[in-house]
Formats: C-alpha cells, structure tokens, sequence
C-alpha cells in the first residue's frame, strides 16, 4: 500500500507543470524557492555564472541594438532627400520642366516625391482588406463555434500553410493563375457593373494593377488575421457562451453577444496586425502591381506601392539622390509598420490577458 | 395573436442563424480554395518542369533551353548557412535570457516587445538597412551581406520560440540539478536547454524555412548570380531570387524553371512546417522531462 502511493505520487510530481507558465498565463514574479537562492548564492562557480549570464543579456541587447542600428542606417540614407525636399516628399508634385505636367518620380531630372507609392500602398491594403476581414472572420467563427472536431485541425493546418507560403511564389502563381483571370473574367464584370463609379476604366487591359495586388494581399494577410481572431475568440470563457445559450439565443446570436462582443478589441487588433503585414508586402505586389509612377483614380490600373517601387529601383538607383529617396521610403515604411504593429500587439495582448500573441 | 408574432420571430432568428452558418462555411471554402489552386498548380506545372537537369546544370545564356538551377541551390545553401549562424546562436541566447534569467523583468518585457517589433519590419525594409550598413563601394553587392539581412530575420522566431520551450521545463528538473552542486550555466545548458531542444530544433527550423523563401531582402545584397559562385564577397545566387527573375521573363523556359524552383522551395518549407506541428502536437517535450 505505502509503496503504491509513492509509486503514484513520483510521476505526478514530475509531470505537473511549473505553476502558471504553460498556459499561456504569466509566470509568477519571484518563483525560486528558498532551496534554489541559497545554492546560487553559495558563490562557487560565481564567476562562469555571471558571465553566463552577460552572455545571454547581450545577446537579449542586441535585438534593441538592432532595431536602432535599422532606424540609423535609414535615417542616414534617407539624409540627403529629406534636406532637398523635407515633408513635400510625402504630399506634393512637381512640375516637370519640359511637358510643363505634374511628375512624381523623375530619375533624370532628380526629382522625387513618394505620393503616387503612398497611395498605391493605401489603395492596395485597403483593397485586401476589404476583402480578407469578412473572409477570415468567417473563418474564424466556423473553426471556433461551429467547426466538428474532426474538421478543425487539418483546416487550422491548412490556414496556418497559407502564411508559410513565401511571398514570391504567391506572387508567381498570381502572374500565370491570377493575372489572366482578372483579365478575361473579373476586370471586364466589373468594368459592366461598375464603371459608373469612375473607379473602374478600361484603359488597362494588362490584368494587372491595384485590384489584382489587393486580391493577393487579401489571400496572404487571411491566415494572420483568422489565426489571431481565432486565439481571442477562444479566450472568451465559455461560462459567457453557456450564458447566453442558457437564456435562449440560437447559436449566431450567442456569436455575436457573447463571442464577437466580448473579442472585438482583440479582433480590431488583428485587423491592424494584417494591415501591418499588407502595408511591407513587397514581393506578390511588386510582381502584379503594373508598375506606373503616376496617380491614377481607377483601381484597376497600373501602380506602384511604397515597397515595390524599392524592390524595382534601389539596386538601379541612378544617382545619391536617387537611392537616399528611395532609402527615405523605406525609412517611411518602417516607421509606420512600427506603429502598427505595436498598436496592434497592444490590442491583442489586451484581450487575451498578456499571453503574447504569436503570428503564425 | 402573441403567439403568431413569436412564432415569426423565432422562424426569423432560426434564418439569421442558418444564414450566418452558411456564410462562416462559405467563407471557410472561399479561403482553402486559393489553398488548394496554388498547391494544384504549383504541383503541376513544377512537377512537369522538374528534371536532373535542374539539380545538376547551371542556368543556359537568356532564349536557350535547358540548364538549371544548380547554382542557385548552392547559393540558397551558403546564404542560409550564414544567416543560421548569425540568426541562431543569438536567437536562442535571447530566448534563454527571457525565459531563465529576465522573467517578470521590466527589460524582459521590452526585449519581448522589440523582438515582436522586429518580426513586424518589413523585409524590404531590412534590405535597405543592410544595404546601407554592409554594402560599400569596396564589397558590392555579396553573399555576405544577403546572409546577414536573412539571420537578422530570423532571431526573433528562433528567441521566442526558444523561450516559449523553456518555459515548458518544469522547474523541478532545474532544482535537482542546482541540488547537486551543478553551476548555474551549465545546470541551464546541459539540463534546461537539452529537455528542450527537440521544441527549440524545431523552432529554428521554422525560422530557417521562413528565411529560406524571402526575396525581398536578397535583390539588393546577393544580388543574383548566373554563373557558379561560393565567394563570400561576390553576388551569389539564390533559389527565391532566380524565381523572381525567371517569373518576370519573357522566355518560356524560363518560366518552367520557375515552377521547378517554386515546388523545390515548397517542398523544403511544408516539410519544416509539418515537422514543427507534429513535434508541438505530439508533445515531445512532455515525453522528454
């Protein structure tokens, strides 16, 4: 009998989790028992411990030496075109001396302003947007709440394949696959439907352009954005769902008043969190974006976004001035992905009660 | 009469309830699609490309037939080879100071946070900064230099896994080991560390197999190559940059050689990605503490 309990007693000693760790909750502030400081205080071997451990603070360090030595580097690039153009870089024109038209990008007479890239950034993440949050919560809400059990983990696979995906060969399959179906198929519907709108003319019959870049952006930020949506969704208690259950909602509405209520801040942060990964999309995009240096109001005519315009030009550059302008655009592109991202860790980690959020 | 209204009214609720089922599974079809068209086709067009040839030949002059991709396969090799070098070692560093030294640790937390910051930037934005740091006029454009933007991508998976890892040992093993007089450095290396290597092998994998596939960064650092080269101070090719160029060309051949590239590069990352969802999924390291 006493040898039995022991017997039981050693494997559950060792198979319990460290309090609070591995649930994703924090790990409590001071967990090293009594036993544990006196024997690191004992001193022997005091010397390899504390450069051990220099060891690894440095290496923590450098992840913050990083990040400034990107934001220096780009600064100092990005020098020379912001004393010559200052903030008009982002928001102005210039007239080009000979058509007497307003230019954008003119390598050869050295003139540069990022407005045509900011927009075609805009346009295309805005586009992907529109497309991929009703799709990805769709998706989430089906995985969670509705999915059987047996379905929900090849599915979670499959999504979580969609974001492994590199970025070129998503680009490559869009110019053999995708191109030509909004060429024959899509562009002309929407130019019948739509055309009255202004935002749909037939001037490009490429296939490529804003509305191709923005459905491949939309197929790449879905994994990111349900993956996210599905982790807050499950951290909703499930005393709220029998809640409302029990009060009589049929299954949408308790979606709705105790899931999507409950997770909307942490949903809105994982919404930001794919803005964040269309805005520095660079390789799809620049492959089916067209490539013009112009403003053009339709969206399914040629562009350029913040990121391709780089991927295009920077190992041409033509001239100092030339690279520091498209170094500035990247400085641009960092700064904003920045702030997006930490609003939307922000967000998420608000809702799930800081487990960090990991994307993938 | 009361009775007819509720009776409308729960015939309406029912609706809105099989509408939004219908849409939620409607939408989950409309995302595995593109899945399943990108896989299909990438499948079949690089199956059909894929011979000897592409493993064993490097790329004919642009309008020929034939040739491979050789080159850039070795290319990838080196250039991946020094990004692990530089990526690994300090992710898994950072990741064994959040998790054993700077737990609740204010600098913890912010190591945390740049860390997720960095995973954020994009990888264009890396090239530049590693263009303007490790390009000079003396050294161009170089295998080096690609090396270095990939393993600074990779760091901030391989430190957050390696903490998420750790965090899974339990602390009795740390204990026993300190009770038996073992120092604190080599109680973390050879006891914390060993339990959860296959979790932190697998991480870096993951990150490898991310790296393995970016472009962006490497158009201006390697640079592309089309001839053989392993130096480290010269362009080098690389297989994610070939298929850039060759997508972008006008020949047909070039194409095919894209495809094979892509299915290539495929393989390689649904393989690191099942391995890290079986090892995670099966709880290896539950096994191993």
């Amino acid at each position: 009998m006493n040898a039995n309990v022991s017997e039981i007693r050693i494997p559950q000693v060792q198979l319990q989790p460290e309090p609070g760790s591995p649930d994703g909750k924090r790990p409590p502030k001071s967990e090293a028992s009594e036993v544990r400081r006196y024997l690191l205080s004992r001193g022997n071997s005091a010397i390899a411990d504390r450069g051990f451990r220099w060891l690894m603070v440095l290496c923590a360090l450098s992840i913050f030496g990083i990040v400034v030595l990107i934001a220096t580097e780009l600064v100092k690039g990005s020098h020379l075109s912001w004393t010559k153009f200052g903030l008009d870089f982002f928001f102005k024109s210039f007239i080009d001396p000979d058509t007497k038209q307003p230019s954008y990008w003119d390598p050869v007479n050295e003139h540069f302003s990022a407005l045509p890239f900011l927009y075609g950034t805009l346009v295309s993440s805005f586009l992907a947007l529109l497309m991929a949050v009703p799709l990805a919560i769709g998706v989430a809400v089906f995985l969670t709440e509705m999915c059987p059990a047996v379905l929900r983990g090849p599915l979670a696979f499959l999504t979580e394949l969609l974001a492994a995906i590199p970025s070129v060969i998503y680009g490559l399959w869009a110019m053999f696959m995708l191109v030509p179906l909004m060429r024959q198929y899509v562009n002309p519907l929407a130019i019948k439907l739509l055309g009255w709108t202004g935002f749909f003319d037939d001037s490009n019959p490429t296939g490529l352009g804003f509305l191709t870049a923005g459905v491949i952006l939309a197929i790449m930020i879905l994994p990111i954005i349900s993956s996210l949506t599905r982790e807050v969704m499950n951290a909703v208690p499930h005393s709220q769902r029998e809640a409302v259950l029990a009060l009589g909602a049929t299954r949408w509405e308790m979606i709705q008043m105790a899931v999507l209520r409950n997770a909307r801040i942490g949903i809105v942060g994982a919404i930001i969190l794919g803005l964040g990964r269309a805005l520095g999309e660079t390789m799809a995009v620049t492959m089916v974006i067209g490539n013009s240096l112009d403003i053009q109001r339709s969206i399914l005519s040629n562009g350029n976004s913040m990121a391709s315009v780089i991927a295009n030009q920077y190992a041409e550059a033509s001239s100092d001035l030339h690279l520091s302008a498209l170094t500035e655009i990247g400085l641009a592109l960092f700064i904003v992905t920045i702030i997006v991202n930490a609003l939307a860790r922000l967000l998420v980690w608000a809702v799930t009660r800081g487990a960090p959020a990991r994307v993938n | 009469m009361r009775s007819g209204e509720n009776n409308l009214r729960s015939k309406i609720r029912g609706l809105a309830d099989g509408v939004a089922t219908g849409l939620a599974v409607l939408s989950t079809v409309l995302v595995v699609l593109p899945l399943l068209l990108i896989f299909g086709y990438l499948i079949y067009k690089g199956a059909s490309s894929l011979n000897l040839d592409f493993f064993t030949q490097i790329p004919k002059p642009e309008g020929e037939t034939g040739g491979g991709m050789a080159n850039a396969i070795v290319g990838s090799g080196v250039v991946l080879a020094i990004a692990s070098l530089l990526g690994i070692p300090v992710g898994i560093g950072s990741g064994i100071f959040l998790a054993e030294f700077g737990r609740g640790t204010k600098l913890a937390e912010a190591v945390r946070f740049t860390a997720d910051v960095l995973n954020g930037v994009p990888s264009i934005v890396m090239g530049v900064a590693v263009y303007a740091l490790v390009v000079t006029p003396q050294m161009p454009f170089s295998a080096l230099s690609g090396g270095v933007a990939l393993g600074i991508m990779m760091i901030p998976t391989v430190c957050r896994t390696t903490e998420e890892m750790l965090l899974m040992v339990p602390h009795a093993v740390r204990e026993a080991a300190l009770g038996l007089g073992v120092p604190n450095w080599r109680s973390v290396l050879s006891i914390t560390v060993k339990t959860a290597s296959p979790g932190i092998i697998t991480g870096c994998m993951l990150a490898f197999a991310r790296v393995a596939g970016e472009t962006a960064p490497l158009i201006f650092t390697a640079f592309g190559n089309a001839f053989w080269s392993v130096s480290l101070t010269r362009p080098i090719a690389a297989l994610p940059l070939e298929i850039y160029k060759y997508a972008s060309s006008p020949y047909e051949d070039q194409h095919r050689q894209a495809w094979a590239g892509a299915l290539v590069l495929i393989i390689l990352i649904v393989l690191a990605v099942s391995l890290v969802r079986y090892v995670t999924s099966r709880g290896v390291l539950k096994g191993a503490s």
